[in-house]
């Protein structure tokens, strides 16, 4: 979400001077009816029924709750590197992070978008992007893991991402930033924004099979601010609506200059006919550059790609594949119902909801109702599209999920509340508070064609005096209420980490049945796997030291190694020889300008160390594996550079060696 | 001493654990908890798990158990020695002899029910004071790991 915050913070300030009685509602208790606590209650050892999947926002990962009890159940890592689990750390996941700019340790993730088949939730995978150093994650739902990253070139702030079309054809990523194509000179005046600034919206390809993802186009497009967008879905299906800000083209500060006009647009993109041209050949090939990182789960090891070329459809040349439709202002969410009739938008500055009908628009653009063009993109006539406005609705209106039975949910930031709503006959149904400015708003498969809409999540940008105190720094928080009724009902607050942005639930039992318990040993094709006790070794190649070594409750193999001198680069290579869930084993070295390993059963992950110094490391598990964890340990000597002590390495040798220099 | 403290408070702990159905987490609405299998009597002798009537032929089959010395490279020799000494785990040597075919390899597939009911797991675990992991072998992992054993055992 990208509000210039100040701005709406101060109008929500006049706004509560004013009395608007949504505003700061008086207290939580007020809120919450007395059954709350039971409908939130989860038993100890009880399973949650649903997962919820949220944006770690500037964390860079993705958290996993479980719902109604909001117990944070895993952090994935995704753009920012996590010590805890080695993620940017290890050899394997380092080219993970690698971008055109080389290595990236940390970025902001925004939105998460699971995978879906025929317009519902699969349960497959789950996307997110980078909002800074523009790309898309795809995370593994069988691993919880990262299990590709892909840049974006020709872009800058991904955030109109990673939305997906009803089959997982497409993921898209639409730029916030416009900016000069990577393929000319960037190098010019701010002054000449518009001639020389453009809009990319990139269609990502995924694999069916194995989800691999691959840039199948991109669509060039006027040097706008693409916000938000999703893809219709039934009879709209083919087509994807992106909200546009920004369309004074302003280049300085966007807080006056992009909010002066009483519309902005929604942008209708006709992909299956950018696919047509695609096939005709009217794409014209850019050279760029950009990562394609993919982690294998055979050989434990991530690899990155540099990319050089990607096709561009221009919007403008081609044009039937783009249509402008008047949106009033500055509009954020722009999301369509599960019949894939509706797009509501939702001008973060307006004080209505518009509500366009598909039927309208199609028949609007076959009729050429138009107005005129924006920049050569033709634009609809308002009321040609429009099926109604919801009047009154509340103040800054952001994002609107929907139950599937008619309803729509929006939340509105400044006045800090979630309004229901009908979607046929546009009136209001039910207002409840938040606390305090609610950005988005998540149903399980709320985005699909099939909600299951036991509950709503709000996601708050202020949480103020609502968790004990902790320093200027206060918690992140959700909110849970539930929607079964007619009224929908404060249930829970819980902390999140990041900021949450947007989210996505899941009914657990689609994902749960599918997580991998452990990597089988048999399978593991790490070039520097032990397999077993008898094939631990450590191998001196000039300079470099591989350390082929094995963890099992409760020792490492080997765990006594001499010879490693000065000026080497060690490279410890572990296998988790376990074959049972829930048993990883950690190592750390000391000394070592890096971070841990945690590795899995059956899995092998690398930890360099270059030595600063002569002398004795410890080596230990830190993940509390046994009775006997606190004796996994191991020590590694090095000796200066040159020195003649051999290269040797044990496991439960106990002879003395006389030999050993003194200690000065 | 902190730590054998400690270690007897896991294992302590363990045995808490026997006393209920194993533990198996379920969703409020939609997994049913498993009921025990079996309620009744223990078979001490057989162990528990899916082997009964184990035929064992009384000549060795050499290439069973080389397979089973390649399983038992991988996922065994961490711990145990192929002769009397104890590393983590007890040694091999005379194991055919101690147990039956059945509750080796009941205790091999089905290893934390073993622990947690078994009186000679029990005893065996405040020796060793880690509980065998459960290293999710096959059945035919299983049969060519007692195998080898037999041979370790001096079976030709």
């Amino acid at each position: 979400m990208n509000l210039s915050a100040k701005k709406l913070l101060a109008a929500a300030s006049v706004i509560c001077l004013i009395g608007v009685p949504a505003c700061k509602p008086k207290n939580a208790g007020n809120a919450v009816s007395a059954d709350a606590a039971l409908k939130a209650y989860v038993a100890p050892g009880k399973y949650d029924s649903y997962y919820n999947f949220v944006s770690g926002g500037f964390s860079g990962q993705m958290a996993v709750y479980g719902l109604p009890s909001g117990r944070l159940l895993r952090v994935i890592p995704a753009f920012s590197v996590d010590p805890e689990k080695g993620w940017g750390f290890s050899e394997e996941t380092k080219p993970m992070l690698n971008t055109s700019h080389g290595f990236v340790p940390w970025d902001d993730l925004h939105h998460p978008e699971l995978s879906q088949t025929n317009g519902e939730v699969d349960g497959r995978w789950i996307f997110g992007n980078a909002n800074n150093t523009p790309r898309v994650a795809r995370i593994d739902l069988a691993t919880f893991r990262t299990a590709e990253i892909i840049e974006l070139p020709n872009s800058a702030g991904n955030h109109s991402s990673p939305f997906i079309t009803e089959n997982t054809e497409y993921v898209v990523a639409g730029t916030r930033f416009s900016v000069p194509p990577d393929n000319v000179n960037g190098d010019v005046p701010i002054s000449t924004y518009k001639q020389n600034f453009k809009g990319t919206l990139s269609f990502i390809s995924v694999d069916k099979g194995d989800g691999k993802m691959d840039i199948a186009f991109q669509i060039q497009c006027p040097g706008v601010n693409f916000d938000l967008s999703h893809a219709g879905k039934g009879k709209s299906h083919g087509w994807f609506f992106f909200s546009c800000y920004n369309t004074e083209q302003a280049n300085t500060l966007l807080e006056v200059n992009a909010s002066q006009r009483d519309k902005d647009f929604i942008m209708a993109v006709n992909w299956k006919k950018a696919e047509e041209y695609l096939k005709a050949g009217k794409g014209r090939k850019q050279s760029v550059k950009y990562a394609s990182n993919r982690y294998d789960e055979k050989t434990h090891t991530a690899t990155s790609t540099i990319k050089t070329e990607v096709i561009v459809l221009d919007a403008k040349e081609l044009k039937d594949i783009c249509y402008m439709i008047p949106c009033p202002k500055s509009p954020h969410g722009c999301d369509v119902d599960p019949t894939g009739e509706y797009i509501v938008g939702s001008g973060k500055l307006a004080a209505l909801i518009p509500v366009f009908s598909f039927d309208k628009l199609v028949k609007a653009i076959a009729a050429k109702d138009f107005i005129g063009d924006y920049d050569g993109i033709p634009v609809v006539k308002y009321e040609s599209a429009l099926y109604g406005e919801v009047k009154k609705p509340g103040l800054g209106p952001l994002h609107t999920e929907f139950d599937g039975k008619g309803n729509a949910y929006t939340s509105f930031f400044v006045s800090s509340e979630v309004v229901k709503w009908n979607i046929k006959d546009l009136k209001v149904l039910d207002r409840v508070p938040t606390y305090y400015s609610v950005g988005h708003l998540c149903i399980p498969g709320g985005d699909s064609k099939k909600p299951s809409p036991k509950y709503l999540i709000a996601y708050n940008k202020i949480t103020k005096d609502r968790y004990l105190p902790t320093g200027p720094e206060l918690a992140q928080s959700a909110q849970l209420y539930d929607i079964s009724g007619e009224k929908m009902q404060l249930i829970l607050d819980f902390p999140t980490i990041g900021e949450p942005h947007y989210a996505q639930a899941i009914e657990a039992d689609i994902v749960k049945k599918n997580s991998v318990k452990f990597f089988k040993i048999d399978e593991n094709k790490h070039p520097y796997v032990a397999k077993g006790e008898g094939a631990t070794k450590v191998v001196r190649e000039g300079n470099k030291v591989h350390v082929y070594m094995t963890s099992i409750r409760s020792h490492f193999s080997p765990d006594n190694i001499e010879g490693v001198k000065m000026g080497d680069e060690v490279y410890f290579h572990v296998t988790n020889l376990e074959q049972d869930w829930d048993v990883p084993h950690g190592f750390a070295v000391k000394g070592a300008v890096n971070a841990e390993l945690l590795i899995m059963p059956g899995e092998t992950q690398t930890l360099k160390w270059v030595p600063d110094r002569v002398g004795m490391f410890p080596i230990y598990c830190t993940d509390f594996c046994s009775a006997l964890h606190q004796e996994m340990q191991g020590y590694v000597r090095v000796s200066p550079a040159g020195s003649a002590t051999p290269l040797t390495f044990s496991l439960g040798a106990t002879n003395t060696d006389k030999s050993a220099p003194k200690s000065k | 001493m902190k730590r054998v403290l400690f270690g007897l408070t896991i294992l302590l702990a363990l045995y808490a654990c026997g006393s209920q159905e194993t533990a198996n987490p379920s969703s409020n609405a939609t997994d049913a908890a498993k009921p025990a299998e079996n309620t009744g009597g223990y078979d001490p002798n057989r162990g528990e798990g899916k082997f009964k009537d184990v035929v064992v032929n009384p000549k060795l089959n050499a290439t069973l158990a080389e397979s089973g010395n390649k399983v038992y490279a991988v996922k065994c020799s961490s711990c145990h020695k192929t002769t009397e000494e104890k590393l983590v785990g007890p040694g091999w040597k005379g194991v055919t002899s101690r147990h039956s075919a059945a509750w080796i390899l009941n205790f091999i597939t089905n290893t934390d029910e073993m622990i947690t009911k078994d009186p000679k797991a029990q005893a065996q675990l405040e020796i060793c004071l880690v509980r065998m992991p459960n290293q999710n072998l096959s059945d035919d992992d299983a049969k060519s790991l007692y195998e080898f054993m037999r041979k370790v055992d001096g079976l030709q």
